[in-house]
């Protein structure tokens, strides 16, 4: 396969480009995906090649674009919803919960409703509470919808096409401060399987799972622990629903040592899960330290910028964390 | 002397002995449903729609077959009239592995996607969306088919209302929205939780026609529902149509009707559909009185039949309870 770089936001745009070049059924709608190009200017260019009927500009009806999303799913389409910033699902929530995650099951299995939310989530940008959360973990709670979370722009393309062609409805977190971030990408189309972790980096003294701008974050702490000779082995599950168990499990097996890092609120947030499943499975009499979670403060995300990163984990956070869990030696 | 009926060119006499029929399937069905939640026979819950059924066989009798409707929690007659299999129906009120949703779904659940209902909805004002979703792919799939979105009163003051109602306005789609307003939300009169006099008033907001229907007459119903469907298929957009309308029983299982007299009930008992539209049927010498007999006893022995379907289906198996599932 053909590489180059090309940015987080760049993949999303060409692997819903190159999925609507070939399948007519796929088709866009949101606020200002127009002329506009999306709030974060994902779909620019998009209306100019494949037209108004397509690339469908909506009003601002969260509950109506996410209906009329399930609707036409129901009927034959694969529509892609674009929400501007994740928050606004709060507004859709009844269309996805009640309704796209529900309607094979509560029909007896007749059915099917392949559709794609994508929004951008997280803080970071200084956009207050309304507009920077991570809530992810409610949609994982929610049987009948799968979690996206990818965190390069290689695993945003395939993850992507995978959740294009999934059958049943997807929540595709795409991380805001992702969006610049570039990387080696093939020009064509492939598929990553959701459910599928991938090993960000290998390590043997403490497994790190992180999601989304955490990946980054532990990997930049993994670096730094590596000079003082700690070996960090870093997860992304870039899925977590479903969640790649076993991945998780075998490196808690061999480490002994289990974190966890997101940026949502760490009440109730997947680290939680994680943390229990670990502590259900076989990993369990492997473990030599306590699990830890490291998780965002119980507050809704400030303005100012000092308290909106003091209210998320850093990489400090997680060097800390990782030294006060190794020293369980 | 016959009074010839003035309908749409789609609905010939024996389309009507049809009807007839079939607005007895619906009551005798609820009836029966109701009886066996008094004896404790069904559990859960579920929503009668004694004393609509012209609404929902009116406004679906003009439809082609490949047109689909969205219906609602009080959607038993929406599902009979959508050519649906009683037996698959009561089965399901029953829990039974042969039911519409194998027993998963209930009374509130039920969906014919095959034959275009695309389902009742246990969330108020939760199917409008959906309407809108169908017609959207309708139009761009040039599949010319029309969404009839059944909803209530109470619906209409959903946010879901207003957004879905404008979306399917500004892209002209193919839906016509039927508000069957039977006076209550739950508990609540519509004229305490509206300020407007119709509901039908509201489509001026949205910029299309909007039409106030008499929801007991069947011939009233099928002239308008099918203009209404013609100007949709020809891609001018959706319509709100206002059946005025009365649900004879409660709410649900478990309502005392303590916020309506029983006057009131007995006013709108007279306006009976079935009744009107028998002797609109005999007055235009399309039924006899002998032939009305046949059919209403034939659908009574229609909806015996399905409750020994029911009664004779296995419950499901534990082992399907994570079946459907893959998330």
């Amino acid at each position: 396969m053909t590489k180059r770089e090309i940015t987080y936001l760049e993949a999303v745009r060409e692997a819903m480009s190159q999925e609507m070049r070939q399948n007519e059924d796929v088709f866009i709608l949101g606020e200002d995906i127009g002329v506009y190009g999306g709030a974060f200017g994902v779909t620019r260019g998009m209306i100019e090649e494949f037209g108004p009927e397509r690339v469908r500009n909506t009003p601002i009806s969260e509950a109506a674009i996410s209906g009329a999303a399930v609707g036409a799913a129901l009927t034959g389409m694969r529509p892609i919803l674009e929400l501007q910033f994740s928050d606004f699902i709060t507004i859709a929530m009844d269309q996805m919960v009640n309704q796209a995650a529900k309607t094979r099951y509560m029909f007896g299995g007749k059915g099917k409703v392949p559709m794609v939310l994508r929004t951008p989530s997280g803080s970071g940008t200084g956009a207050a509470a309304q507009h920077s959360q991570s809530l992810e973990a409610w949609m994982a709670h929610i049987p009948g919808l799968k979690v996206v979370q990818p965190s390069t722009a290689y695993d945003v393309k395939g993850l992507l096409k995978a959740a294009m062609d999934d059958d049943n409805p997807v929540v595709f977190y795409e991380h805001k401060l992702l969006y610049k971030t570039s990387d080696q990408v093939p020009e064509e189309q492939y598929s990553i399987p959701l459910g599928k972790a991938d090993i960000k980096r290998e390590g043997t003294d403490v497994t790190l799972v992180a999601t989304a701008l955490m990946v980054h974050k532990a990997l930049e702490a993994a670096a730094e622990l590596e000079k003082e000779g700690i070996s960090v082995e870093v997860i992304d599950p870039r899925t977590i629903v479903p969640l790649d168990e076993e991945a998780i499990i075998n490196s808690v097996k061999k480490t002994g040592r289990l974190i966890v890092a997101h940026e949502a609120v760490k009440r109730g947030g997947i680290g939680g899960e994680i943390a229990s499943m670990i502590a259900e499975s076989e990993a369990f009499d492997y473990l030599d330290a306590p699990i830890k979670r490291l998780g965002g403060l119980a507050v809704p995300i400030p303005y100012n910028p000092t308290l909106e990163k003091a209210a998320t984990p850093q990489v400090p956070d997680i060097i800390a964390a990782v030294k006060e869990t190794v020293q369980n030696k | 002397m016959v009074t010839k009926l003035s309908l749409p060119t789609s609905i010939t006499d024996e389309k009507l002995k049809d009807l007839y029929k079939e607005m007895w399937l619906i009551r005798y069905f609820d009836e029966k449903v109701d009886q066996f939640f008094a004896k404790g026979l069904i559990h859960g819950t579920t929503h009668l729609c004694v004393g609509q059924e012209a609404s929902a066989a009116g406004s679906i009798a003009v439809l082609e077959p490949k047109d689909k409707i969205v219906s609602t929690h009080r959607g038993h007659g929406h599902c009979i009239s959508k050519e649906g299999d009683v037996n698959k129906m009561m089965a399901e009120l029953f829990g039974r592995e042969t039911g519409y949703c194998k027993g998963k779904g209930g009374s509130m659940h039920i969906a014919d996607v095959e034959k275009g209902n695309l389902g009742a909805n246990g969330i108020v004002g939760g199917g409008i969306p959906l309407a809108v979703g169908a017609a959207l792919t309708s139009k761009m799939k040039k599949e010319q088919y029309v969404v009839l979105c059944f909803f209530g009163d109470g619906a209409s003051n959903e946010g879901s209302f207003h957004e879905a109602v404008n979306l399917a306005a500004i892209w002209d789609l193919p839906v016509v929205f039927i508000c069957e307003n039977n006076q209550y939300g739950m508990s609540g009169p519509v004229k305490d939780m509206t300020r407007v006099e119709h509901i039908a008033d509201r489509a001026a907001a949205y910029g299309i026609p909007g039409k106030i229907v008499d929801g007991c007459d069947m011939v009233e119903i099928m002239n308008e529902v099918d203009e209404a469907v013609q100007y949709a298929r020809a891609g001018k957009g959706p319509t709100l149509i206002e059946m005025k309308t009365y649900r004879w029983k409660g709410h649900s299982k478990s309502d005392a009707k303590k916020y309506r007299t029983r006057e009131e009930e007995n006013e709108w008992r007279a306006k009976d559909g079935i009744k009107r539209f028998k002797e609109t049927l005999l007055e235009a010498g399309v039924l006899t009185e002998d032939e009305a007999k046949v059919l209403q006893e034939q659908a009574k022995q229609e909806i015996e039949e399905a409750v020994q379907f029911a009664e004779a289906s296995p419950e499901p198996s534990i082992d399907t309870l994570e079946e459907d599932v893959y998330a």
